[in-house]
C-alpha cells in the first residue's frame, strides 16, 4: 500500500522554505554569515592559492567552521538519501516530462538527477566531461564574482533587504534562462 | 563545540535540501520552464520569514550564542558584479543544475561525477581571485 510518511515522502516547499529560513537564522545565531559558496574560497586558501592571489590570502583557520558546515551537507545528502527516502523520484510537471522525452532523456523524474548527465558512463566521455566541467567553472567563478550565490544572496541577502542581493538574483535567472532554454537544447 | 554546531547545522541543512528536491537537476530545470511552483515556494517562503527573522535580530539588538550582538554586513553597493557575476554564476546553475550547496548534497547522496563539478568549481573560483584586479566591479 502507499501510505504517506512525512519524513520519507518529499518534503512540499511549506515545510523546507520554512526550515531554510530556520536554517539562514540559526547560522546567525551561531555568529556566523550563511554562504555556501564561501567555503570554496576557504578551500582554495587552505590549499594555499594565498601565494597566488590576494583573494585567498586570509587567516583561513578563523574560517575552519565553514569547512565543518560543508562536511555537514555533504552527510545530509547521504542521510537524505539513504535513510529519509523510500524513492529518489522527482513528481514533476507532466509538461516538463514531455519536454525532457522529447529532448531524448528516458524516463525524465524518475531518479534524482538525470543519467544522461550525470551518469558515471556520461561523465567519462569527453562532451560529459565538459559539460560538468564548463558548469562548474561558472558556478565558482561566478559565485566569486558576485560575492555569492543562492544561500548567500537569494536568502541571507535578500531577507536583509539588500539592493545588491536583488541585482545578483536577477542576474542568477538571467543565466539560469539563457542556460535552459538555449544552451541545453543545443548540447543535450 | 563551535565545529560540532556547525557540523550539525549543515547535516541538517543537507537534509533540507535533498528532501526538498532542490537538490535535483529536474527541479532547477522546471523552475527555469517555469512549469511549478515548488521551487519558487521554498525560496519565496524562505526569504519571507527570512526577512521577519532578520528584522526582528535587528531591531531588538539580539545576541548570538557567543554572546556577541548579531552583526550582518552589508553588500558593497555597485551593480556591474552582482549582475555579470550572477549571471554567469545563474548559467552553471542552469547546466549543473545545483548551486554550490546542492553541489555538496550530491557528492553526499552517492553522485560521483558531482566531484568533477566540485573540483572545477574550485578553479573557477581560484580563477576569478587571479583575475579580480583586471574585472570591472
Amino acid at each position: 500500500m502507499n501510505e504517506h510518511n512525512f519524513i520519507l515522502d518529499p518534503w512540499p516547499w511549506y515545510v523546507s522554505g520554512p526550515l531554510i529560513a530556520l536554517v539562514m537564522l540559526s547560522f546567525l545565531f551561531l555568529g556566523k554569515f550563511f554562504g555556501m559558496s564561501s567555503y570554496l574560497r576557504t578551500i582554495c586558501a587552505i590549499g594555499g592559492a594565498g601565494r597566488i592571489a590576494d583573494l585567498f590570502r586570509f587567516n583561513w583557520k578563523a574560517e575552519l567552521w565553514g569547512i565543518f558546515a560543508l562536511v555537514g551537507v555533504v552527510c545530509g545528502g547521504y542521510i537524505g538519501a539513504n535513510y529519509l527516502s523510500t524513492s529518489p523520484a522527482i513528481d514533476l510537471n507532466s509538461k516538463t516530462v514531455e519536454r525532457l522525452e522529447l529532448a531524448g532523456f528516458e524516463s525524465p523524474g524518475a531518479a534524482y538527477v538525470p543519467a544522461e548527465i550525470f551518469s558515471i558512463e556520461n561523465a567519462q566521455t569527453p562532451k560529459g566531461l565538459l559539460f560538468l566541467s564548463i558548469a562548474g567553472l561558472l558556478i565558482g567563478f561566478g559565485t566569486r564574482y558576485a560575492g555569492g550565490c543562492t544561500s548567500g544572496h537569494a536568502i541571507s541577502g535578500l531577507s536583509n533587504l539588500q539592493r545588491p542581493s536583488l541585482i545578483a538574483v536577477i542576474g542568477f535567472f538571467i543565466g539560469g534562462i539563457i542556460a535552459t532554454h538555449f544552451i541545453l537544447p543545443l548540447v543535450l | 563545540m563551535k565545529y560540532i554546531l556547525m557540523l550539525i547545522l549543515g547535516t541538517f541543512f543537507g537534509i533540507v535540501l535533498y528532501k526538498s528536491e532542490a537538490a535535483s537537476w529536474f527541479r532547477i530545470y522546471e523552475m527555469f520552464h517555469f512549469e511549478s511552483f515548488h521551487m519558487y515556494g521554498i525560496m519565496g517562503s524562505a526569504m519571507f520569514l527570512g526577512v521577519i527573522g532578520v528584522q526582528v535580530i535587528k531591531r531588538r539588538k539580539m545576541k548570538d550564542l557567543y554572546g556577541e550582538v548579531i552583526k550582518i554586513q552589508n553588500k558593497d553597493k555597485t551593480v556591474v558584479r552582482y549582475l555579470i557575476g550572477g549571471t554567469l554564476f545563474g548559467l552553471g546553475w542552469g547546466l549543473a543544475g545545483s548551486c554550490p550547496g546542492p553541489i555538496y548534497v550530491l557528492i553526499g547522496s552517492g553522485e560521483s561525477s558531482m566531484l568533477i563539478v566540485l573540483v572545477s568549481a574550485l578553479l573557477g573560483t581560484l580563477l576569478y581571485g587571479v583575475l579580480r584586479k583586471h574585472l570591472p566591479h
